[in-house]
């Protein structure tokens, strides 16, 4: 079936979320990922919200990760340091973040451009939760649009931990061991971590796209998996259940 | 409430010998010391069980002080305490302080205000899926608010620390970034592990702000759905506003004694104020006016614009009632009410 870049990274994404396991997500397409992947591959998936809510019925997404949809029909409508210290206790395996910069460690800047932090170029909203979910939660994937911009050499900000500088750098700094990145999740491709060197490494090609082509879109040197295949498109369940259920109103799958 | 200097914090730790400074190069806008907080409970703090009705031209009056640091309820645009908000722009309050924790329309209407001079940064500039307020980010570019970053779960758990009666709290986020270069918190080793923390130290705003579903004229509270971090910031603040969209009796309370999120001796006013949380989500009452939002967000493009939407919206009516009726009024909120309760598809 035809489909665009954010039907496609939805589907992909949410192929990532096991059966009863536990995912923090924020709006947007994480929050589609997981609702999808409820209804197709993990019905038990445990969604969370940072704001409090915890195992809802979703409705439709929410607009923001504290409005009442987030706790519609839940097990519990907690709290954020509920949330936040579950999180840190070591009981959340996944979450999604997103930023305006990302390098080769999967380390994300949604805090600024520029160089002067009281006068910074271009201002974005800071952390919020993100820079706690990628300290605690097991794993991180990311779904973003994939250009030389984005994912850059160095990055302005850090403002949440990938691997930070490579090997051991996690565990240095303090955070709590296995724990980082897993999946980065482009409109070009599937990336994930290399073992020894913490670097991304692209595990699989969407239908279509080219080495160059990704080449073209990163700022700096990608590894390659040895095992390097071609990612699954979408299948017609995948975007039935995403167009019909999740966003019917397309506010999401609309936009690409 | 004077600004304390990072010299200054410094100074505490040469107090108490300790051999650690702070890693981060933020400044820390309000005193972390937990015997100061006690000695100021002891003495200031309410402890009568006596009616604390007012209105919210009084209370921004007589509780909110130029250059106060000031704690907001909620999440955002969701249970936030707007008409407070609102009155504190109409009367001109200056040089505020603000925990940014995931501030977006509050941050938003004390920006439009030129209300803050400093802010503890956890998200602010953004409205989440909304997108960003032009007015937030020109006045943070602009270097005209100070800032100091934080994420959300560390300014949680500053509340936390200032609830519990300590002066900081152990934590394992922001560690090795450049968040944790921008705050002011301090590296340290566990004495039990030698594993390492981030100290954050407690977070004693000295207004906290809440807007909260019932209250009784004492100011015992009940919050329905999600707390956000209001349990902790109603204990850790050193004055406590409460706005609720209804006042009900006492003996409701005393019927209900596990619902009571907020006991009355953390509260130093109430005020009723029906459909205080718009244009915000109210769970189970009230949806957020999305198109409102948008408006806003709009209006900011152009100065002028912006200029007749605070005063059409803002300067221009008298209270928080004169706001809801240039909205539309009752059919607007009933049409909100619906959209809350999904009651039409």
């Amino acid at each position: 079936m035809e489909h665009n870049d954010m039907e496609l990274m939805i589907c992909l994404a949410s192929r990532y979320l096991e059966d009863n396991s536990i995912v923090v997500v924020g709006t947007g397409a994480p929050c589609a990922a997981a609702m999808l992947a409820q209804m197709i591959y993990s019905p038990r998936l445990m969604i969370m919200f940072e704001a409090g809510g915890i195992g809802p019925l979703l409705p439709s997404m929410p607009i923001s990760v504290g409005d009442s949809r987030t706790f519609y029909r839940a097990l519990v409508a907690s709290s954020m340091p509920e949330v936040m210290e579950t999180c840190q206790r070591g009981l959340v395996d996944y979450t999604f973040l997103g930023g305006a910069q990302i390098d080769q460690y999967g380390n994300i800047n949604s805090t600024l451009i520029g160089s002067d932090y009281q006068k910074p170029k271009v201002r974005f909203p800071g952390s919020g939760g993100a820079n706690d979910l990628a300290s605690f939660c097991w794993k991180t994937m990311m779904i973003t649009p994939q250009d030389p911009k984005r994912f850059t050499e160095k990055i302005d900000f850090i403002t949440s931990p990938g691997y930070l500088s490579g090997p051991g750098a996690r565990e240095e700094a303090g955070l709590p061991p296995g724990s980082g990145p897993y999946k980065v999740i482009t409109n070009l491709c599937v990336i994930g971590f290399d073992e020894e060197t913490k670097r991304m490494k692209v595990e699989s090609i969407h239908p279509g796209i080219t080495r160059e082509k990704i080449i073209e879109n990163t700022g700096f040197e990608l590894l390659w998996s040895d095992n390097l295949t071609e990612s699954d498109p979408p299948t017609d369940e995948e975007l039935k259940y995403l167009r019909e259920e999740v966003d019917p109103y397309r506010y999401l799958i609309g936009r690409a | 409430m004077e600004v304390v200097a990072l010299d200054n914090y410094m100074k505490f730790d040469e107090v108490r010998n300790v051999a650690y400074r702070p890693t981060g190069v933020g400044k820390i806008f309000t005193d972390p010391d937990a015997d100061k907080a006690r000695e100021y409970f002891r003495d200031e703090k309410p402890r009568k069980l006596v009616e604390k009705v007012s209105s919210v031209e009084q209370v921004v009056k007589e509780l909110i002080n130029d250059g106060d640091y000031v704690g907001i309820g909620g999440f955002g645009a969701n249970r936030t305490p707007v008409a407070i908000l609102h009155e504190i722009v109409r009367q001109k309050k200056k040089n505020l302080g603000l925990a940014g924790h995931t501030a977006t329309h509050d941050f938003q209407i004390l920006v439009a205000g030129n209300c803050i001079n400093r802010c503890d940064v956890a998200y602010i500039v953004g409205l989440e899926a909304r997108g960003l307020s032009k007015i937030a980010r020109k006045a943070v570019q602009s270097g005209e608010i100070e800032l100091c970053e934080w994420t959300n779960a560390a300014l949680t758990w500053r509340y936390k620390a200032a609830a519990m009666g300590v002066s900081f709290l152990p934590v394992r986020c922001m560690l090795g970034t450049d968040t944790e270069k921008y705050s002011a918190a301090v590296e340290m080793k566990c004495p039990f592990t030698d594993a390492k923390y981030l100290a954050v130290p407690a977070l004693y705003p000295d207004v906290g702000i809440i807007h909260v579903h019932r209250a009784d004229v004492y100011g015992n509270c009940h919050i329905d759905g999600i707390m956000v971090a209001d349990h902790d910031l109603a204990r850790a603040s050193r004055r406590l506003i409460i706005t609720t969209e209804r006042l009900i009796p006492n003996e409701f309370i005393r019927r209900n004694p596990a619902s009571t999120v907020i006991p009355y001796y953390l509260v130093d006013a109430v005020v009723e104020v029906p459909f205080g949380g718009y244009p915000g989500n109210m769970a189970y009452e009230y949806f957020s006016d999305e198109e409102h939002l948008r408006e806003w967000l709009k209006a900011e493009g152009d100065d002028d614009t912006m200029a007749e939407f605070l005063e059409r919206h803002i300067y221009g009516v008298k209270d928080f009632n004169g706001y809801l009726d240039t909205i539309g009024g009752l059919k607007r909120l009933q049409e909100l009410r619906i959209q809350e309760n999904l009651l039409e598809k």
